[in-house]
């Protein structure tokens, strides 16, 4: 079983970075790494993308890798499919969750289905970049959790990171995959500070040959005997204040499962985890219904049934639209909706 | 056109509140590009043919013979497809037939560097880039989704849903450009893209969006629209009320009509633009005037919504009644090349029934093999259960 790595590891040469930062330094070493990477979005370039994502990036590569496009999401997401054709591995901008939908059509039927529609000779290796979730206070269509959508179509990959480490070096495996990648940044993590550690040759020469962990793999944040929460992006902050919760009130023992891939899900992780514990929450600011947090729960039913001493909770945002964000507060899942499921698990 | 061509009176019905202007929809007014009249006379130049009569000055008789040849060879190549329909070798048919000259004259102007991104129905822009028109049939028999390597003979998939393929064109231009292959005055270098589409992909957000693109980025494409008259059972007046060329204007390009019936016509314009492409400057989209002879597909009923008065004014515009009348006038053809030539046409026919009848269905797990690039736990989870559970089966 994978175990902290990485920021863990921690040692005097690691730096402290924003997710931000970490998201523009991977970008940044994967441009530098191949020429053909190129990045597209609106407002990419001398704006740096509206969360500075991208910033500084179109000065040091130019306006040929570093492209502002016209405001159409399904125009960056076709033309970028026509690049990916022609040997570029562009990374595309998705400026808010709520905006990618124009581009469904072409993510859906065109970049997830290209690879298999051609019986392998053509590749789509391209990265979207969706900025997701709430918990910033914004106006409606900025705040959404919209995962499932793409983990529900063979075809593409979907990740998310939550740490520092993961957002540097998954945003180079995602960039690098010849697969379609949909990479989900959390943010209203974006600006949390954390270690990245490039050794001690202070990321000059390091390769993804270099990264604590593939690109697909689950990783286990914090360990625990009683209850597994499986979680991913802006949750995992939540569950591991959940865990050192109810560990400073000698409570249950939380172990805390960072999904990081949710398509595929590494399932001999998540299965190894709940068959130690027997118990399995399954949590995600994403609505329950039909959703990521429904696939776990399917799953573990299915693969550890013998194991289980209580049914799977999932805890996620309620099945109602995004509502306006004086209520975000009551509907994001937070650590008291953790601590009550545990609860609920252990009273079986 | 010319005058002696009679136009169906508009029976379209007559609603309060949308009353559709008269027209003639064979009709494609003044600023159509046209060197072949219906009857196969040359036509006059004029201000509006002018422009393009040098891209066929280097076409001498033999490469015109070849065309009518391409023409030919087409329409028994998509015969034989609905044949092979109506026969239960395949699930479905999109017949070309009508649109031979507008589809030939692109593709023949197209070089082979030059990469297309057709639709689902050129099947005779893909006869012109060297795709084997048996290799159309796979995604049809359901054999597969795309039978033929895009970049083998530099002819994308076919794309099924309607407009997504403008973009991908735009994307790949924009890459063509960026790998310096424009504007270098290396014939065999410079390199424009073909993006196909109907009048009813001129609705789409993706047409649209494509031309903003191509426009923003002076990316080298030409947008090909094959104004066939229906989109399925709807006439152009459900898709704009503005031609799709003259549509190129509010993008900041040039737009062009062009006799899609009219192969030198096609051919010409087709030629214009790529060469305006490869040397920088910019795309073009061509309005290519023609229409559907047979149904949208085999699926299609086309007696439902139109007339047959229309599809006879059509025939007499046929492209390759055209193409013949002209070179048989000229001298350069004689009945017995026609007959020499349609015998040709029925050996490849007979070569694409054996393809069809004798291509293998796909060994099941092959569903699994191509979904991913690298390997991806679920798909190959499900893989083997999958061969375990058919295995199941084989006592």
């Amino acid at each position: 079983m994978s175990t902290q790595s990485g920021a863990a590891r921690g040692t005097s040469t690691g730096t402290r970075m924003t997710i931000a930062k970490a998201l523009n330094a991977g970008m940044r070493a994967a441009m530098e790494r191949d020429p053909k990477v190129v990045l597209m979005g609106e407002d990419v370039g001398k704006l740096g993308g509206v969360f500075r994502i991208t910033e500084g990036l179109q000065k040091d590569f130019g306006e040929d890798r570093v492209i502002d496009t016209p405001l159409a999401e399904s125009g960056i997401v076709g033309s970028a499919i026509g690049l990916a054709l022609r040997g570029y591995r562009p990374v595309v901008e998705i400026q808010f969750d709520g905006f990618v939908y124009p581009a469904f059509d072409n993510i859906v039927s065109q970049v997830a289905k290209m690879h298999n529609r051609s019986l392998g000779a053509l590749k789509v290796p391209m990265v979207i970049r969706i900025p997701y979730g709430g918990g910033i206070g914004a106006v409606e269509h900025h705040s959404e959790s919209n995962e499932s959508y793409f983990a529900h179509t063979a075809g593409l990959r979907v990740v998310t990171c939550s740490s520092t480490e993961d957002a540097y070096w998954m945003m180079q495996q995602a960039i690098a995959s010849d697969d379609p990648v949909i990479f989900y940044e959390p943010k209203r993590r974006y600006h949390e500070r954390g270690v990245l550690d490039l050794g001690e040759h202070g990321g000059q020469g390091v390769d993804l040959d270099d990264a604590p962990n593939q690109l697909d793999e689950a990783v286990v944040r914090v360990e625990g005997s009683d209850v597994t929460v499986l979680t991913y992006g802006p949750m995992v902050k939540v569950a591991h204040a959940a865990a050192q919760a109810a560990e400073l009130e000698d409570g249950p023992s939380i172990e805390v499962v960072d999904l990081r891939s949710l398509s595929p899900l590494d399932t001999e992780l998540i299965e190894e985890s709940v068959r130690k514990t027997g118990r399995c929450i399954a949590l995600s600011e994403a609505q329950t219904f039909s959703s990521i947090t429904s696939e776990l729960a399917a799953h573990v039913q299915e693969h550890c049934f013998y194991h289980l001493e209580a049914p799977v909770l999932r805890v996620g945002g309620y099945n109602i639209p995004y509502p306006p964000s004086r209520h975000e507060e009551v509907f994001l899942p937070d650590l008291d909706r953790v601590l009550h499921a545990v609860e609920t698990l252990l009273a079986y | 056109m010319s005058d002696d061509e009679v136009a169906p009176s508009s029976t379209a019905p007559v609603t309060q509140d949308h009353q559709p202007p008269e027209r003639d929809i064979t009709d494609g007014g003044p600023d159509m590009v046209q060197f072949l009249a219906a009857d196969g006379t040359r036509v006059e130049l004029t201000a509006t043919n002018e422009p393009y009569a040098a891209y066929l000055e280097d076409v001498d008789q033999a490469a015109m013979k070849d065309m009518l040849r391409d023409l030919i060879m087409v329409r028994r190549v998509d015969a034989e497809g609905f044949a092979l329909q109506r026969q239960g070798e395949l699930g479905l048919w999109p017949s070309l037939l009508g649109q031979e000259a507008a589809q030939v004259g692109a593709g023949r102007a197209m070089r082979p560097q030059d990469y297309a991104f057709p639709g689902y129905r050129e099947h005779g822009v893909a006869w012109c880039k060297g795709v084997p028109p048996e290799n159309l049939l796979g995604m049809f028999r359901g054999v597969n989704h795309g039978g033929w390597d895009s970049n083998e003979n530099n002819f994308h998939l076919y794309t099924i849903v309607i407009g997504n393929q403008m973009l991908h064109a735009v994307g790949y231009a924009m890459g063509a450009a960026r790998d310096g292959d424009v504007g270098t005055g290396d014939p065999d270098r410079d390199t424009a893209v073909m993006a196909f589409t109907g009048d009813g992909g001129t609705a789409q957000g993706d047409f649209n969006e494509s031309l903003v693109f191509a426009s923003v980025t002076n990316a080298p494409v030409v947008f090909y629209v094959q104004n066939n008259h229906w989109a399925i059972s709807e006439p152009n007046d459900r898709q704009f009320t503005i031609p799709p060329y003259r549509r190129a204007d509010g993008f900041g390009f040039p737009g062009i009509r062009v006799d899609g019936n009219d192969v030198l016509a096609s051919y010409a314009v087709t030629r214009h633009a790529l060469e305006r492409a490869r040397s920088g400057q910019g795309p073009t989209l061509i309005e290519a005037f023609t229409y559907r002879m047979g149904a949208h597909t085999t699926s299609d009923d086309p007696t439902k919504y139109r007339i047959s008065a229309e599809v006879d004014a059509w025939k007499a515009k046929d492209p390759i009644d055209r193409m013949t009348a002209y070179l048989t006038s000229e001298g350069v053809i004689d009945d017995a090349w026609v007959e020499q030539t349609e015998g040709e046409a029925d050996q490849l026919a007979a070569r694409i029934r054996k393809a069809c009848q004798t291509m293998p269905d796909p060994p099941h797990e092959e569903m699994f093999a191509h979904v991913y690039a690298e390997p991806h736990t679920l798909i190959e989870r499900e893989s083997a259960l999958f061969a375990d559970y058919q295995a199941g089966f084989e006592d």
